[in-house]
């Protein structure tokens, strides 16, 4: 199966007096992965509504496979979905759930094609058991399966899993990315855990305010993030204080190149925690404040004068950076986004 | 201090059965008494369930059975109709308007029967100019009476579901409005309405007072009627219609219990999976 392409084109939503989408574009290649990450509120869900045909929009266009979509009702629209909440229809079982859609359409062989979708998401032991017999992580594989049967143009993922806990959902998230690259339908992803974005997407749309900031590859939009909001809202930033000279920015000292240019001279730089090097120093200007055990990474927290700066170490080397260790703070000349 | 305990326990048991024989008593010596004077004529019973026999000798009060029964049928029909789809599309596409709706569905329960006979008159001058006297078309009325209790039953019934996901995931899958209805949410509210139905009949086969007023039959106005030539068939026919309303109430708990215990009994016999029992990836 390969995708098809998706173009929105001036999408215009709003309830009330809230703009939750104001005039957004996005183009969605044939096959592609696009998660579109955002705060709540930000008019990411509204967008894949749209999409879906659950959402009228009040002014654009919605293009599936260069097919204008715009006027259908979502259920001739021909869109896989997984919902956030559990949508299983509880009074059928698993197998009854991945058949439905394939019985609307009349196909033989549903039994067939339902089974090998659960075999897919390897839920298949669990094809006789009812909504209620099986945990979240389960329901959502169902829920995936029932999507996938119908074989639809594009899979659409209204942050499936949001409900699950953190294990089971890196688990599924992995298993998400593994089948759409196995069946290649084209798959809008929304979420707002930038993690979750991150890890599977092909690339990672921004939202802000019903607008898309910055749509690009996951390393792109981390390392060199277009707005200051799209350097703020991924990833965790310190905002430091820093003076403009020429194409650099000055920063407790070391000069850091601009990832776009800064009219004002004083300036506010966010620098991200694996940008901050501190290295234990008897005649450090920094104080180590406290210090956050995350695995393999850990994070520290120093004081340079009245400033807070996060930085990002090696876990073994948390021995030698105990609460009020002296520290030297050297910032590494990575590019800087400037508020 | 456990003699102390053990007084204020018998104390408390004594209580308990005093109240529930004075209750008891008080429910069911009517039901005794009309039993009793029902069976003073041997004739009676027999001639009740003898429908051939029945509808010869008192043609009013079969024609009246008739009347409740099909009125019943078609409120039934008529509210489940009207009710279901409009209580699922104010949830799916009108939430604001759902206090609305309660309201005008718990009017008639404010309104008393007499009241609403007064305002009904002039109506049903138009509905017997348009459809004729016929007492079925009492049903047009009775829908209105029943919607406290049948609108309360079916929202609660959709209260237990996300009948909003729901809906939105049969769409996605291809299906029209009347497959989501018939396919996913009739199914999942089936119980709620079940109850619905059954109190609509079984307020039906009770009502006397508009019935009588707007010189319709059925089964009360013929009881009525029958009480002044036949005492003891009008009692067995009303003990009859209160043990029919008996055992739907009694129907209707059995559906709430067996499904609050299925419910329990699944729960008890199947392991909750939890996140390490998922299928590594």
């Amino acid at each position: 199966m390969t995708g098809v392409a998706v173009q929105l084109t001036g999408l215009r939503r709003t309830f009330g007096t809230v703009h939750a989408l104001d005039d957004l574009d996005l183009s969605i290649e044939p096959g592609e992965f696009v998660a579109l990450l955002g705060p709540s509120g930000c008019g990411k869900t509204t967008a894949l509504r749209v999409l879906a045909g659950l959402e009228d929009a009040d002014a654009g266009r919605v293009l599936v496979g260069g097919r204008d979509v715009t006027a259908l009702p979502a259920n001739r629209r021909d869109m896989g979905m997984v919902f956030q909440a559990y949508s299983l229809f509880p009074h059928l079982t698993a197998l009854a759930n991945v058949t439905f859609g394939l019985s609307l359409r009349g196909r033989a062989k549903q039994a067939g094609r339902a089974a090998e979708m659960l075999e897919l998401v390897g839920i298949s032991q669990f094809a006789d058991r009812y909504p209620h017999q099986l945990s979240g992580g389960q329901q959502q594989r169902v829920a995936l399966a029932r999507a996938l049967a119908i074989e639809p143009s594009v899979l659409l993922l209204d942050e499936p899993l949001s409900a699950l806990d953190a294990k089971v959902r890196v688990q599924l998230r992995d298993e998400i990315r593994r089948i759409q690259t196995e069946v290649g339908t084209t798959t809008l992803f929304v979420t707002h855990d930038q993690e979750e974005a991150l890890a599977v997407a092909d690339r990672v749309g921004v939202m802000r305010a019903g607008r898309l900031e910055q749509l690009a590859a996951p390393a792109d939009v981390y390392l060199t993030p277009a707005t200051p909001f799209v350097a703020d809202f991924v990833g965790l930033s310190n905002r430091l204080p820093g003076t403009v000279t020429g194409d650099e920015v000055e920063v407790l000292g070391a000069r850091l190149p601009m990832i776009s240019p800064s009219a004002s001279p004083s300036v506010t730089a966010l620098v991200r925690p694996e940008s901050v090097q501190v290295t234990p120093d008897e005649r450090g200007e920094g104080r180590v404040l406290t210090t956050s055990f995350l695995g393999p990474i850990s994070k520290v927290t120093v004081t340079v004068g009245d400033l807070l700066v996060v930085a990002q170490v090696a876990t073994d080397r948390l021995p030698a950076l105990t609460p009020g260790t002296p520290v030297r703070v050297s910032l590494r000349p990575n590019p800087v986004a400037i508020l | 201090m456990a003699g102390v305990i053990a007084r204020r326990a018998r104390r408390q048991r004594v209580f308990r059965w005093t109240v529930l024989s004075v209750l008891g008593v008080f429910f069911l010596l009517p039901f005794v008494a009309m039993v009793e004077f029902s069976t003073r004529d041997p004739q009676t019973w027999p001639l009740l369930v003898d429908w051939p026999r029945l509808s010869e000798r008192y043609p009013a009060l079969a024609e009246g059975i008739v009347a409740s029964l099909s009125q019943a049928a078609l409120t039934a029909l008529l509210m489940l109709v009207l009710l279901v789809p409009t209580a699922v599309w104010v949830r799916l596409r009108l939430p604001r308007l759902r206090r609305l709706i309660e309201f005008l569905c718990l009017l008639p329960l404010t309104i008393p029967a007499i009241v609403l006979v007064v305002g009904l008159a002039p109506v049903y001058a138009w509905v017997t100019y348009f459809l004729g006297g016929s007492s079925l078309t009492l049903v047009f009325a009775y829908t209105i009476l029943v919607l406290p209790y049948a609108y309360r039953a079916i929202d609660a019934g959709l209260s237990a579901i996300d009948v909003k996901t729901l809906a939105e995931a049969a769409r996605s899958l291809g299906a029209g409005w009347g497959t989501v209805m018939i396919r996913v949410v009739l199914p999942n509210i089936r119980s709620a309405v079940l109850s619905a139905a059954f109190l609509t009949v079984a307020l039906v086969l009770g009502e006397y007072t508009i019935a009588s007023l707007l010189n319709r039959t059925n089964l009360q106005v013929a009881i009525n009627f029958l009480g002044k030539s036949s005492a003891t068939m009008s009692v067995a026919v009303s003990l009859t219609a209160l043990l029919l309303a008996f055992v739907l109430l009694l129907m209707l708990s059995l559906i709430g219990g067996r499904r609050r215990r299925s419910a329990t009994a699944i729960e008890a016999a199947v392991p909750v999976p939890t996140a390490h029992k998922e299928p590594a990836a």
